[in-house]
């Protein structure tokens, strides 16, 4: 999953829409959700090719955040499928896609504020010895417990420090400011250990440079194996990072392709002016 | 304000023990100056019988509190049904322990000894937390609360109940006592043999100060209540100062998350759930049983509510703020009060009746009889007293006494790992 | 919202399906033996009672009469609740409590208004220490000053008792508001019995009977009760609907930020529903007295988790779903003598609680609007 590889880093191509149609790490098929009279999400599908940088953009209202939560068990789909990694996963809660390696993060960055910082990156590593309730108590048992713990320690500074928030490690997360909450969310769920990551706004309220190292470590971690789908409305972050792009309205894809073939594309237009960018 | 600051700062650079100690200290001592001012030559007894009495009470509420600590501080599971945990602990160990062949009119039991009774008064305790838990804590927190409350009096109606008084399945006979209850081993009693055994000695040396045999073997039964709280501690902290607390505590502050994280939360609140109903079923066997006899009556749905109090007054979320909680509940509002109710003779003697006499006085400008009044029914007047202390703290410290303490969880040092001396300390 | 719940409850109803199965098989064998019971048959099997047993038609009558009763004066007392909960948004502890309140204030009037000319002094009328024994029939002025005291002298209570506890805490989250309950429950209970005494005291007896079937009698208090009960929930039904202020309550009940947008004054609405909660639960408990004819000073408090019953069976937030899940729980109090010893009725009531709770938290009528 995390593994570094080797001569392929110096790679260029990585997996493009092509790749997605033989192996696609995620599918979804004909999403539908309702809430009483409404239909947020009304048969959306498309794939993401494992590996990639997609990116699911849309005017307000268009169903982006629904269909994260559909995706990840936070909503049950009222019709359709989602598969991850060939298996269907329709309906499972969070935890069981988490622990498969499908993780997000959430548009309002939900820190646990009563915890610090670090131990709020402490808490998602998969995992660890000492979530065993038996492990944490026993004399012996407790040892491999610590020792465990403070390799989560270490790499919980490393994750801090290059999100630059590792001065507030000790701080309540409730006392950040939103951009910090949002690097917090980022490195939280980067913590797990995950294969695809669904990044609900994550740049909002981050400063440029930061903007640019969180983006160029995305590229490292593609590289590593990781997959990335992205909702921003950012289009300049979209259109020069994206290979590949979908485009929601109303619930359902309208469009899909490279940035040219979405930014020629006149329904995208369209739907744009209708609602607002 | 920068005496008491710095009072504060000086308790709270002391070592957790070292509090919670010098908190024990402090109420012995202002019961024993209570014991001399009002006891005359019955004193050096008085102040063992208080402090006796105390030390139990302390013991007993320091467990309940820390095991509905992990449930509510921690995992933030609303559990107001403490009680019917505590019967379900108690009724268990005495049914395992009653005689087998008790006297006339006595309801029979397994007979087993204590050191079986106990523990399976506390597994009984947990696998019914369990079970009630397992549906019931998807629930949001105040309607697991009223189902935790209506649980616990069903099982205290259903011990009640004459219809499983006495029971005889396949030949073996035991029972729950129904509403007049059950004698059965008695914890107390234990100790007493062990005090009066090996430590005669002593004994003879309290004789000699005059203090009374049952007041040292309650002394050194409320010793080892502490004990127990000592154990019982040691275990909770090692629980939640390791990757299962910080999963607790993340539960407590935002579920989905916690389940965006790859956590099964259903498995860590049951577990949680059912240690602390272990820990309470504890709590009933040596507290409400101690002499050997429980009863229904004794498992009324009030006593979660001072345990509530103690854990609030303490610092939901602390666990050293769970024990200085419950020993400031039971011994400053619960205890002491009553005790200085019973010994003001002098104004009891022309205590009025009832609050129109009372009052009565106060129309000649004479506040004698309200006062004498107000002072005899002291051990009323606490529980507003508790009342009103939980809604000032509720709305002003709602911290309590500990809560606002950052206490990470984890089972190691958290200080960045390139420092100077190479690594954090371990605990 | 009620697809999308029972959508997202998919992967919970096949759990709850055989939930409802299990009850629905329960009912049908808990009325057939109560059919076969009134025919005074029973049908034994292998040593055991299988069905039957024996009930007169008389005594069914008499259970549900008394099920009625209390389940009146519960459902008034729950109403105040109910509005607690669904408009200030947490579960009020002192409730209990608050019915205790409104019962004491209720018979020390009415006691010391029947005892004035008699040779009883202040003290002892005050503490019921006289032999006194009111009832309709007999003392009827008394009866109803302390009805209207009882609700009154309530609403004076708890307005009080929200300007000191609960308005500072307007922004608090539930769970604190309901801490902060309990310390008022403790408060209010030891005062009472500060005041009072911790006795049990005989207040009242039936002034005069009226038999309507063999095996079934009336008493004047309980007409009384089902009188004054059943006026006031139509009030209440009548306020609601028909005044601005009703409509107000019942929009801030379905949502309260509509509410504050929408330009109703949130305080007042507040105000209103302590005064109208208060005072049934006043009248409730005076009631509730008037009917056991004893009053203690945990009577409520003991009463507390039956009225949660009631409204939460009935749905929380629902007047109505109050009114008629207090006749509900009454009645399940009531006539599950019919099946189970003496001793487990009130866990019945309790039992019923939990299952509503598990199965349809919302209750039968809640999450309907009121509109």
């Amino acid at each position: 999953m995390s593994e570094t590889v080797g001569a392929e880093a110096v790679r260029e191509d990585v997996p493009t829409t092509s790749d997605a149609v033989d192996a696609p790490l995620l599918e979804v098929d004909g999403l539908r959700k309702e809430f009483g009279g409404v239909t947020a999400v009304d048969g959306a599908s498309f794939r993401v090719a494992p590996g990639s940088f997609t990116g699911l953009i849309g005017p307000n209202g268009a169903g982006k955040s629904t269909t994260f939560n559909c995706i990840t068990g936070i909503h049950d789909p009222t019709g359709g499928t989602v598969r991850f990694d060939g298996t269907d996963v329709t309906g499972l809660p969070p935890y069981t896609l988490a622990q498969r390696g499908l993780v997000r993060t959430f548009q309002i960055a939900r820190e646990l504020s009563e915890m610090t910082v670090l131990e709020n990156v402490m808490l998602a590593p998969p995992e660890q010895s000492g979530e065993s309730a038996l492990h944490s108590v026993l004399p012996g048992l407790r040892d491999d417990v610590q020792t465990a713990e403070r390799e989560v320690v270490e790499d919980a500074w490393a994750t801090l420090e290059f999100f630059e928030i590792d001065h507030l490690a000790h701080e309540n997360a409730g006392s950040l400011s939103g951009g910090q909450r949002k690097l917090l969310e980022m490195a939280r769920v980067l913590s797990t250990d995950p294969e695809m990551v669904l990044l609900d706004e994550p740049l909002a309220g981050v400063n440029p440079t930061l903007e640019e190292k969180l983006l160029d470590r995305i590229d490292t971690l593609r590289q590593d194996g990781l997959t990335f789908l992205l909702v921003e409305h950012d289009m300049d972050v979209i259109m020069s990072h994206c290979e590949h792009i979908i485009v929601m309205h109303q619930g359902q894809v309208l469009a899909e392709g490279d940035a040219d073939t979405i930014q020629s594309d006149d329904r995208v237009l369209e739907a744009y002016l209708g609602g607002d960018v | 304000m920068s005496a008491t600051e710095n009072v504060r700062e000086q308790l709270e650079s002391l070592p957790d023990y070292g509090l919670v100690a010098l908190f024990l200290a402090g109420i012995w001592l202002i019961l024993t100056v209570l014991a001399f001012a009002v006891g005359g030559p019955q004193a050096p007894n008085l102040a063992a019988g208080f402090i006796g009495s105390v030390t139990v009470l302390l013991g007993a509420y320091a467990i309940l509190t820390l095991a509905l600590n992990l449930q509510w501080g921690y995992t933030g599971l609303f559990n107001i049904g403490v009680a019917g945990f505590m019967a379900v602990g108690a009724y268990t160990t005495a049914i395992l322990t009653a005689p087998a062949n008790p006297e006339a009119g006595a309801v029979a039991g397994f007979g087993l000894p204590l050191w079986v009774g106990i523990p399976g008064g506390m597994l009984m305790a947990a696998i019914v937390g369990g079970l009630a838990a397992l549906p019931a804590l998807r629930l949001r927190a105040d309607y697991l609360a009223i189902v935790t409350v209506a649980l616990s009096e069903i099982i205290r109606l259903f011990v009640n109940w004459n219809g499983v008084a006495e029971l005889s399945l396949f030949g073996v006979e035991f029972g729950t006592g129904g509403a007049t209850g059950i004698s059965f081993e008695s914890p107390s009693a234990v100790v007493a043999g062990v005090v009066n055994g090996v430590g005669s000695p002593l004994v003879s040396a309290a004789n000699g100060l005059g203090v009374s045999g049952p007041n040292v073997v309650n002394i050194v039964y409320g010793l080892t209540l502490l004990a127990v709280v000592g154990g019982s501690y040691w275990v909770l902290s090692r629980l939640v100062n390791s990757p299962f607390g910080r999963v607790l505590k993340a539960i407590r502050e935002d579920e989905q998350v916690t389940q965006s994280l790859g956590k099964d939360t259903r498995l860590f609140k049951i577990k949680a759930f059912m240690i602390g109903c272990a820990l309470m079923g504890l709590a009933g066997v040596l507290f409400r049983g101690s002499a050997g006899y429980i009863s229904p009556a004794q498992f009324r749905p009030t006593i979660t509510f001072y345990v509530f109090a103690a854990l609030i007054i303490g610092g939901s979320g602390s666990n050293t703020g769970s024990i200085l909680g419950a020993a400031t509940f039971s011994a400053l509002l619960f205890y002491l009060p009553a005790r200085l109710g019973e010994f003001f003779p002098s104004l009891r003697g022309q205590a009025p009746g009832n609050i129109i006499e009372a009052i009565a006085g106060l129309g000649s400008l004479d506040p004698g009889p309200l006062v004498a009044y107000t002072v005899s029914n002291v051990s009323t007047l606490r529980f507003v007293l508790i009342g009103v202390v939980l809604i000032y703290i509720i709305q002003n410290r709602p911290q309590g006494l500990l809560g606002h303490r950052n206490e990470p969880a984890a089972s190691v040092g958290l200080s960045r790992p390139r420092a100077a001396d190479g690594g954090g300390d371990d605990e | 919202m009620g697809l999308a719940e029972s959508v997202s409850d998919k992967r919970r109803l096949p759990v709850e399906r055989p939930s409802v199965g299990v009850i629905g098989v329960t009912l049908v064998y808990l009325v057939a033996d109560l059919a076969v019971k009134l025919t005074g048959t029973t049908v034994f099997a292998f040593g055991f009672r299988v069905i039957g047993g024996s009930l007169s038609v008389g005594g069914l009558f008499s259970m549900v009469l008394d099920g009625l009763l209390v389940g009146l004066a519960v459902g008034l007392a729950g109403i105040g609740l109910s509005m607690t909960y669904s408009i200030l948004d947490f579960a009020n502890f002192a409730h209990g409590d608050t019915v205790t309140v409104g019962a004491f204030l209720g018979w020390v009037a009415a006691y010391i208004v029947a005892g004035v000319g008699t040779d009883a002094t202040l003290a002892s009328l005050f503490l019921f220490g006289t032999n006194l024994q009111l009832s309709v029939a007999s003392t009827l002025g008394p009866v109803l000053l302390g009805l209207v005291v009882a609700g009154v002298g309530t609403v004076a209570v708890v307005l009080l008792i929200d300007r000191l506890t609960y308005r500072p805490m307007r922004e608090s989250d539930n769970i604190s508001l309901l801490i902060a309950s309990i310390g008022v429950a403790l408060a209010l209970r030891y005062l009472i019995a500060f005041v009072f005494g911790t006795q049990t005291s005989g207040v009242a007896s039936s002034g005069a009977q009226f038999r309507l079937l063999p095996g079934l009698a009336i008493t004047d208090n309980e007409i009384a009760l089902l009188v004054v009960g059943a006026a006031l929930m139509v009030g209440v039904h009548l306020l609601l609907q028909r005044t601005k202020l009703g409509k107000a309550m019942r929009a801030m009940a379905d949502n309260e930020d509509l509410a504050r947008v929408t330009g109703i004054p949130t305080e007042r609405v507040i105000r209103l529903t302590w005064i109208l909660g208060g005072g049934l639960a006043g009248i409730g408990g005076y009631l509730l007295v008037l009917e056991s004819e004893t009053i203690a000073f945990n009577f409520g408090w003991i009463l507390l988790l039956l009225i949660f019953a009631a409204v939460i069976v009935g749905g929380i937030g629902s007047i109505y779903g109050a009114m008629a899940g207090g006749v509900l729980i009454g009645l399940v109090d009531s006539l599950a003598l019919i099946w189970l010893p003496s001793g487990l009725t009130r866990a019945a009531a309790f039992a019923a609680l939990i299952v509503v709770l598990l199965l349809r938290p919302s209750g039968i009528f809640g999450g309907v609007s009121t509109a």
